[in-house]
């Protein structure tokens, strides 16, 4: 009895902060198909928000696609370049290998923002301005420290007996690497990918500086757009229906992967 | 490639593709943003003279670069002390041991799943004195008179983009602080609670000093975003009221393409990077110390 009452403010305290941090999440999702006066809905509940976001601009559809295929070719480009570094860090000596991975972590060390405007100038001689090739290549470039710090200690951490029996069975390293060591670090995978997918999916500013033409513009940016353009007029309930469809994917691959999220975040952090 | 062993090769063979990332993406773009902060470049093409030291002179000539210095070290200041003080108590209240915590602790963290612009979007239809419901929950309850204009006037935009950041980012910080309260032994609680400490001195004396390598890197990770802050402002004030809240990254936006001037945004930028790596390497030392103690 003492117990409980003991638990009680506990309870109070804690249950408070958590009204307070669902509180916004949950008044959005709710607005977003309420009735707005000047929105597409007008009074009563319906989808009229959403209708609005997909017939806006360029439409939602191709904001979508633009959002996939960036954080698709993030995703692919950071775990493809990170498993072969990491691979090459944990495994292999050669010339110049400590300094190439004191400079991938060097990355975390520049802002964002002062990259930013140099890159916007050098994709021009690329010819990489405003594509969605190019603006993946840069966040996938911000990803590489921690993917590669991930990777590193992914693969350190499998024992080498693994891979000199996949030798002696007659792989050569490559064969090592697809057929052993892919399964043993597919946890590690799996967290760079999440993050990698959040970051990209997320990402404003680069997109903002590197992406000027709006039919390739990601979600983010074309929902900040749509709030932007309408000047008097701002509708308010698009952008809430916008908020919505940003907010849906990366709270249901959080719920779905925070068991393992939160693994793999404590290991790394308690390693690092 | 000659005289290197098979395996070296191997090794380097697999390293390539992070070496070119690094080189064309990092490398070559640090070296192109030294080499425009000391040359005239305007957005489109045009003169590249040089333009030494006019580009940082520009920069911190700007009627707006010692109000944009103020307000990022206020901002960061406030943003600093309300969200790892937030955390901290997010973090001991979600601790293994009680119950619900894991509950809690997911309903803590949601926010951070979401990306900072999208919560900006998202506090900015909550603070919306129309269509928003916090206003008209402050007339209902009597503690306002009129319609609360959160973003109108400089002091209300700073404390509610705060707000913002804070719900945003306290349950990621809690994480970190977590994994920290996970690594002091039970023992010393125990020890401390045998000896007949109260619940207030065991904090001070043992919680605390065991998780300052955590609490440094938490302050480490919050400076130096709150130092580069931007999405949350562009979206959430636009700068506004009166530049009020102009932020020194935005202030390098700005310069590069509102006023079409790369060279001494370029120079901002190089300025910007001196005062971040001297402060990171001033905290790290920090935090080596706190490491050995």
């Amino acid at each position: 009895m003492s117990r409980a009452l003991g638990r009680t403010p506990y309870f109070v305290v804690a249950g408070g902060l958590a009204v307070i941090f669902l509180f916004p999440l949950l008044w959005n999702a709710w607005a977003s198909v309420s009735g707005q006066p000047g929105t597409a809905q007008e009074s009563g509940h319906g989808l009229g928000n959403y209708r609005t976001l997909l017939h806006y601009d360029a439409g939602l559809w191709r904001y979508l696609l633009n959002s996939t295929v960036v954080s698709a070719l993030t995703v692919a480009l950071t775990l493809g370049v990170s498993l072969l570094g990491g691979y090459a860090f944990a495994r292999f000596d050669f010339p110049g290998k400590n300094l190439l991975f004191l400079l991938t972590l060097a990355i975390l060390m520049v802002p964002y923002a002062t990259l930013l405007i140099p890159l916007y100038v050098l994709l021009g001689r690329l010819h990489l301005q405003n594509s969605l090739v190019g603006l993946s290549l840069v966040l996938a470039m911000f990803q590489l420290p921690f993917a590669t710090f991930m990777m590193r200690i992914s693969f350190e951490a499998v024992p080498r007996e693994l891979e000199e029996s996949a030798f002696v069975d007659g792989c050569g390293t490559a064969g090592a690497l697809r057929r052993v060591l892919l399964p043993a670090v597919r946890p590690g995978l799996i967290t760079v990918g999440l993050f990698a997918f959040l970051a990209a999916w997320n990402d404003f500013i680069a997109p903002l500086i590197l992406i000027s033409d709006s039919e390739k513009a990601p979600l983010p940016l074309a929902v900040a757009n749509l709030r932007q353009q309408s000047m008097g007029a701002v509708d308010y309930g698009a952008t809430e229906a916008g908020v919505v469809v940003l907010a849906v994917p990366c709270l249901l691959l959080f719920l779905l992967l925070q068991r393992h999220y939160m693994r793999g975040f404590m290991s790394g952090a308690l390693k690092g | 490639m000659q005289g290197l062993s098979p395996r070296a090769t191997r090794g380097l063979a697999y390293a390539t593709p992070t070496a070119v990332l690094v080189t064309v993406f990092f490398l070559l773009p640090l070296l192109l943003v030294a080499q425009m902060s000391l040359s005239d470049w305007p957005l489109l093409a045009g003169d590249r003279g040089l333009n030494t030291p006019e580009n940082y002179t520009d920069a911190t000539d700007s009627t707006l670069f010692w109000p944009a210095v103020r307000f990022t070290l206020l901002y960061t200041v406030i943003v600093t002390v309300v969200l790892l003080g937030l955390a901290l108590l997010l973090a001991l209240l979600v601790q293994e041991s009680r119950p619900a915590a894991g509950f809690f602790r997911t309903v803590y963290f949601l926010p951070g799943a979401l990306g900072l612009a999208s919560a900006s979007l998202l506090f900015w239809g909550l603070y919306s004195p129309t269509t928003g419901p916090l206003s008209s929950v402050l007339e209902r309850l009597g503690l306002v008179d009129d319609p609360v204009s959160f973003l109108g006037t400089p002091t209300s935009a700073l404390l509610s983009t705060v707000f913002l950041v804070v719900w945003k980012f306290a349950g990621f910080y809690m994480l970190i602080l977590l994994v920290g309260l996970q690594r002091i032994p039970h023992e010393l609680y125990e020890a401390a609670r045998m000896d007949g400490a109260s619940r207030a001195q065991i904090f001070r004396r043992i919680t605390l000093p065991l998780l300052r390598p955590s609490i440094a890197l938490t302050l480490l990770l919050c400076v130096t975003g709150s130092l580069l802050a931007f999405d949350q402002f562009f979206i959430l004030t636009k700068g506004g009221p009166d530049n009020s809240t102009v932020t020194v990254v935005q202030l390098i936006y700005r310069e590069a393409f509102q006023r079409l001037n790369l060279g001494t945004a370029a120079a901002l930028s190089i300025i910007v990077l001196a005062v971040l790596l001297l402060l990171n390497a001033l905290q790290f030392r920090g935090l080596r110390r706190a490491d050995e103690s």
